[in-house]
């Protein structure tokens, strides 16, 4: 089953949160990444059918999901909000979602669902009583309660600790193995760094790169990086610098050195070594282009 | 068929039934009720039986503020409260048919409408002893001389009290089909629908007789007179107009809900 879009773009007014996107997400798992407010919420909406497009074709096993509540028969929604009824135990809530789903055995279906995301224990408790990691699982486990072919999770990964981070990752590639497709958000790649499959990254409405994860992953970790470094005499650190296969570039500035780098890893090991066999005293070491944007500018421009 | 094709959904019912009566706020539903008991029983107790007041306190203050306030609060919450908390959502995302959604909600606001508004109405016109009057006879104390009659009213006690409780009934229905539907259509549905309650129900239906005919209070005004037959009451629509005015707001509301709802979309990025 595969979620295809076909120019598909949604705008609020005069401004376009989603621009002219064209994908086909097919059994597996697929990330949807970008920088916050890129559009990757607003494309997860309109997947789940809680947002018409304004322009363009968008189908979920080959039917619209707008307006169309029969396609949750065949997919799973884990909203990225964190509400639930909390006045219910996980094992109600989960029970609950299998009778609304008119699932023939409710009960049966609730607790292979909460066995899956191994909540077994914790499931005779009230959800106001869950941690926001549980509270995650919890909604998971009602999003399978009907076996969907698709599961579409928005942000799943936030809130959780890294250790139910990897439980999430392992759950989500068995689940893709299984030949389900899953698509989820998230805003944050080294997050997913153990995620196999493909990635979308998308970056201020529009589809900036589409593909296997672990050729992007590369990409991401060997773009350049520019650092801003200080220390008790720059001229000569300077010189020393220029002299290593990782640094393409040194700049003398008012406020210090900008250094632009091939490699985070080396340059971070190699400015600390040439410091001190200069006898410099590193001041200040920056990486000033560390933020999300910046980093899926890169790959846009790639 | 099976609860998902049919308009009621058990389980939707269960969960609108403990959110709405577990949340603090059902504290305030019982409150129009206390201050309609209390304000009838002091009534009763330091006036004399009277006609008007009865008619006055349980009519118009009983179908243009207590009613409507309890509806509202009800109305609003047992699935305004799920849309803004975002727990809706988990409701949604499943193949329970829209109209099953509203129209379940709306059963359990209604009902609980009825228990909390209609309940206390009829209690309240029991207290109130309205339409007990009984005719009295004065005679001349030197046993010569006219006998004084004073008509007392028209109707029995029960009667009046039926009246008002039938009343209050339908207009439990009326206003939570409006509340339920504001509730899809607004994210401010409290405020909203208190600002229609208080300019419209309160103001406008009381003082300009063209606006009765687009009045939830005057509709339920109207039936209950239907029993009643008391000009106190003020209904201004006889029993035919009131109904069928009533069950057109009704649909007219739970239609506009479910095509509401239907399109109920998510805001775009979180902040």
């Amino acid at each position: 089953m595969t979620i295809e879009l076909r120019n598909v773009s949604r705008w609020y007014g005069n401004v376009v949160a989603v621009n002219d996107i064209t994908m086909s997400i097919g059994p597996g798992v697929t990330g949807l990444l970008g920088p916050n407010g890129a559009g990757k919420s607003t494309i997860m909406h309109m997947i789940a059918g809680f947002l018409p497009p304004s322009r363009g074709e968008l189908t979920v096993a080959g039917e619209r999901s707008w307006h169309n509540p029969d396609i949750y028969r065949s997919i799973g929604l884990v909203p990225e909000r964190d509400s639930v009824y909390a006045f219910l135990t996980g094992e109600a809530f989960v029970t609950a979602t299998a009778k609304l789903h008119q699932l023939a055995d409710p009960a049966a279906a609730a607790a292979r669902a909460i066995a899956l995301l191994d909540m077994a224990d914790a499931a005779g408790r009230k959800i106001s009583t869950y941690s926001k990691g549980m509270r995650q699982r919890i909604k998971v486990a009602a999003s399978l309660v009907h076996d969907p072919e698709i599961l579409v999770l928005d942000e799943p990964f936030n809130g959780m600790d890294p250790r139910q981070r990897l439980h999430m990752m392992d759950l989500l590639d068995k689940l893709g193995s299984e030949g389900r497709t899953i698509l989820f958000s998230s805003h944050i790649l080294e997050e997913v760094e153990r995620l196999s499959g493909t990635i979308q990254v998308v970056v201020a409405g529009r589809l900036a790169a589409s593909g296997d994860f672990r050729a992007i992953r590369r990409l991401m970790t060997s773009r350049p990086h520019v650092f801003t470094v200080r220390s008790s005499d720059d001229r000569l650190l300077a010189g020393s610098m220029i002299g290593r296969p990782m640094v393409t570039a040194v700049e003398l500035t008012g406020k210090g050195l900008q250094v632009r780098t091939s490699d985070y890893g080396a340059f971070c090991r190699d400015i600390a070594v040439l410091a001190r066999d200069n006898g410099i005293r590193l001041r200040e070491v920056l990486p000033t282009d560390e933020s999300l944007e910046s980093v899926f500018a890169y790959l846009v421009a790639d | 068929m099976s609860s998902v094709f049919g308009w009621f959904n058990p389980t939707v019912a269960r969960i609108t039934f403990r959110a709405t009566v577990g949340r603090k706020r059902a504290l305030l539903f019982a409150l129009p009720a206390v201050i309609l008991i209390v304000f009838t029983l002091l009534l009763r107790v330091s006036r004399p039986p009277s006609r008007p007041w009865p008619s006055h306190v349980l009519g118009t203050f009983g179908f243009s503020v207590l009613l409507p306030l309890t509806a509202l609060i009800i109305g609003t919450s047992v699935l305004g409260a799920e849309i803004d908390d975002g727990s809706a959502i988990h409701l949604l995302a499943t193949p329970v048919r829209r109209s099953a959604v509203i129209l379940t909600k709306f059963s359990v606001a209604t009902v609980l409408t009825m228990i909390f508004a209609a309940v206390p109405e009829l209690i309240a016109a029991l207290i109130s002893g309205g339409g007990n009057l009984p005719t009295t006879f004065i005679g001349p104390k030197s046993g010569q001389g006219p006998v004084t009659v004073i008509q007392g009213a028209a109707i029995s006690d029960s009667r009046f009290a039926i009246g008002l409780f039938v009343g209050a009934l339908v207009g439990a229905v009326i206003y939570n089909a409006i509340f339920v539907m504001v509730s899809v259509a607004t994210t401010r549905a409290i405020a909203v629908g208190l600002l229609y309650v208080l300019i419209w129900e309160v103001v406008l239906a009381n003082f300009v007789s063209g606006a009765r005919l687009l009045s939830v209070s005057h509709y339920a005004l109207g039936i209950a007179n239907g029993f009643v037959n008391d000009t106190a009451l003020n209904a201004g629509l006889n029993v035919t107009t009131s109904v069928v005015m009533g069950a057109i707001v009704t649909v007219v509301a739970l239609v506009l809900a479910v095509r509401l709802l239907s399109s109920f979309t998510l805001k775009g990025e979180p902040a």
